[in-house]
């Protein structure tokens, strides 16, 4: 009975919305810029997921194509992110996101 | 089967986010990050997207790891020089899924694949030139207080 339930991309979506919902849930709620960077990667691996999952449902290569370009632009975003992060903790050791308030108008 | 492994992923996954986002210590966050990490590279090999497990597993979590723990941008460099070796040696198995991809990146996203070059180099870059400027100038506040 088991066997017969093969999972299908509906399932690997709501998956994918599930985790994009944890990820912008910690974002707002966190306050420590490492953390929140980590949930912005959980909302991209969720996006992810989804065209993995769309590319397996239609065929298409083009979606795992596209999740390559996320990754590289992820990486990107991390090294450049986290060069930021670092130099303002570098200043302000022990800093939140609640800190950085200095542009608020 | 492939229900076990979607069940025993998913629960990965979600644990994994869900301790990202209660973990009080930023390094107990980025072990949760990669357990999500390697969850959802379980999900890539059983969609046949292996190429791109193989790539979220050691560059996706490996940096992730570089991140919070050692928080040093070298590290992710490091990592994304290993990928180029596995890649390679991906690549001589022959694998379908590997050959699809490589003739759907190098022929219709070609211009695009290079764009992301340029975008690497921009990003490494740019980092190098911020932290250093950012060196100097703290190590001087430090001095003067």
């Amino acid at each position: 009975v088991i066997a017969a339930y093969v999972p299908t991309s509906t399932w690997y979506l709501l998956l994918a919305a599930a985790l994009f919902g944890i990820g912008t849930t910690g974002l707002l709620v966190r306050r420590n810029p490492l953390v929140m960077f980590m949930c912005i990667e959980l909302m991209l691996n969720a996006a992810n997921l989804t065209f993995v999952a769309f590319a397996m449902q239609t065929g298409d290569i083009n979606g795992q194509t596209s999740v390559f370009f996320v990754l590289v632009v992820a990486a990107a975003e991390v090294v450049v992110g986290l060069g930021i992060i670092v130099s303002i903790l570098r200043r302000r050791p022990g800093a939140t996101a609640d800190d950085l308030a200095e542009m608020k108008g | 089967m492939e229900l076990v492994v979607f069940v025993l992923a998913s629960g990965m996954v979600l644990a994994g986010a869900f301790g990202v986002v209660v973990m009080s210590n930023p390094v107990h966050a980025a072990m949760s990050l990669v357990l999500t990490l390697f969850g959802v590279a379980v999900h890539f090999v059983a969609m046949e997207a292996h190429f791109l497990a193989a790539v979220q597993v050691i560059v996706y979590a490996g940096a992730i790891v570089g991140v919070g723990t050692i928080g040093l941008v070298a590290a992710a460099i490091l990592r994304a020089k290993d990928t180029v070796e596995r890649q390679d040696a991906l690549e001589a198995s022959g694998d379908s899924n590997i050959r699809l991809l490589a003739r759907n990146l190098f022929q219709d996203h070609v211009f695009a694949f290079e764009l992301t070059s340029v975008l690497l180099i921009v990003a490494v870059a740019g980092t190098v030139v911020m932290t250093r400027r950012s060196t100097s100038p703290s190590e001087n506040e430090d001095g003067g207080t």
